[in-house]
């Protein structure tokens, strides 16, 4: 079986590439950050069970 | 499976992740993050590092993306214009479409997230902000009246009242006097900008100041300005976000920045031409060192404060 060499285009591309899955990546971690300081904060209720049952 | 549909051609130019930056226009970015920033310090609300950094982030996402708007809107007037040929899409770099996309889909996110992280109205403000630049300023205003840079200096003076929002939740009277500030400064600003670009805007048939009404008027204008931005800038050092230090600081720099603009003001043409805009580049200069300073020691005085120290 042999793999089919890789296209030119990705190697011009690798930097664009990275680039834009560190922003992704950091959006991500971002995200966790957040929802961790929203969730911890003194604030923060949790529904209750009759708001989920209706 | 074919391939040719998303290659570009040999030769030809593939954007690069800076060239997506640059249609952010990181500069102004900058200053929407500085301005944002202080409005978010200054509030007498304490917001946890991590709430305060994303919204701050979003909040320049959102004024990023409204830069690509009128990047896409303006590629045409940008790529008669020595001042702006260069940007990305005059220049061939990025297809004008992909601005488009770009500026669409970021202001979409920045104004959800603004929303998640700090509250509803401050990311209604950054819509109606986005909003602002991208549609009243570049597509109507610009083109259609010499007030254009006055109406529209509006879209750059909203970050501190962001800012403010992201941390209380509402509206005072602090953060319309940093709106007022950054809105009194933009006109003579840019105008002086205007001077100097001697040929810029006629290339482009942007109706400034200097185009419609000349540039006597404009050097009228940007004194009368000048005095009025001074009455508010002083007359802010004895608010809740002043103190001695802004006072000692506003009464100084407005009194430099108000020589500044009578010496525009008695000058002509001839002797413009004659030092090749001397004194009008020194305004500008003095301009964004101007507002820099406000808004830094309007950030002191709130810092000095839970210290007994800063404000009155």
């Amino acid at each position: 079986m042999t793999f089919r060499p890789e296209h030119e285009l990705h190697a011009r591309r690798k930097g664009r590439n990275i680039g834009v899955g560190l922003m992704l990546g950091a959006f991500v971690v971002l995200v966790l950050a957040l929802t961790f300081t929203k969730v911890t904060s003194g604030d923060f209720e949790l529904p209750k069970a009759e708001e989920i049952a209706n | 499976m074919a391939d040719a549909s998303y290659t570009t051609p040999a030769g030809e130019y593939d954007t690069q992740l800076g060239d997506y930056f640059a249609l952010l226009k990181p500069r102004v970015m900058s200053l929407v993050v500085f301005t944002a920033l202080v409005g978010l310090l200054a509030a007498p609300v304490t917001v946890h590092p991590v709430i305060a950094f994303s919204s701050i982030l979003f909040v320049a996402i959102g004024a990023g993306a409204s830069g690509a708007l009128n990047m896409w809107w303006d590629a045409d007037i940008d790529a008669v214009m020595q001042r702006t040929a260069k940007r990305p899409i005059p220049s061939g770099r990025v297809p004008a479409g992909e601005a488009l996309s770009l500026g669409l889909a970021l202001s979409g996110m920045a104004v959800m997230m603004l929303g998640l992280s700090a509250n509803l109205l401050a990311a209604g403000l950054l819509a109606f902000t986005i909003f602002f630049y991208a549609v009243v300023y570049s597509m109507w205003l610009k083109r259609s009246t010499p007030q254009n840079i006055v109406i529209g200096g509006a879209a750059g003076a909203f970050p501190p009242v962001i800012g403010w929002v992201i941390a209380t939740g509402s509206f005072s009277i602090e953060a319309w006097l940093m709106f007022a500030l950054i809105f009194m400064w933009t006109p003579p600003h840019f105008w002086a900008l205007a001077l100097f670009m001697k040929s810029d805007y006629n290339d482009a048939d942007v109706p400034m100041l200097t185009v419609t009404h000349g540039r006597r008027a404009t050097r009228v204008h940007i004194v009368v300005y000048t005095i009025l931005l001074a009455l508010l800038a002083v007359g802010t050092g004895f608010t809740a976000i002043g103190g001695p230090l802004y006072l000692a600081m506003a009464v100084v720099l407005n009194a430099l920045f108000l020589k500044g603009a009578v010496d525009i003001w008695r000058r002509d043409e001839t002797q413009a031409e004659a030092d090749s805009y001397k004194i009008e580049k020194k305004f500008f200069r003095l301009s964004l060192w101007y507002l820099f300073a406000h808004f830094g020691v309007i950030l002191i005085e709130a810092m000095l404060r839970p210290f007994g120290m800063g404000g009155w």
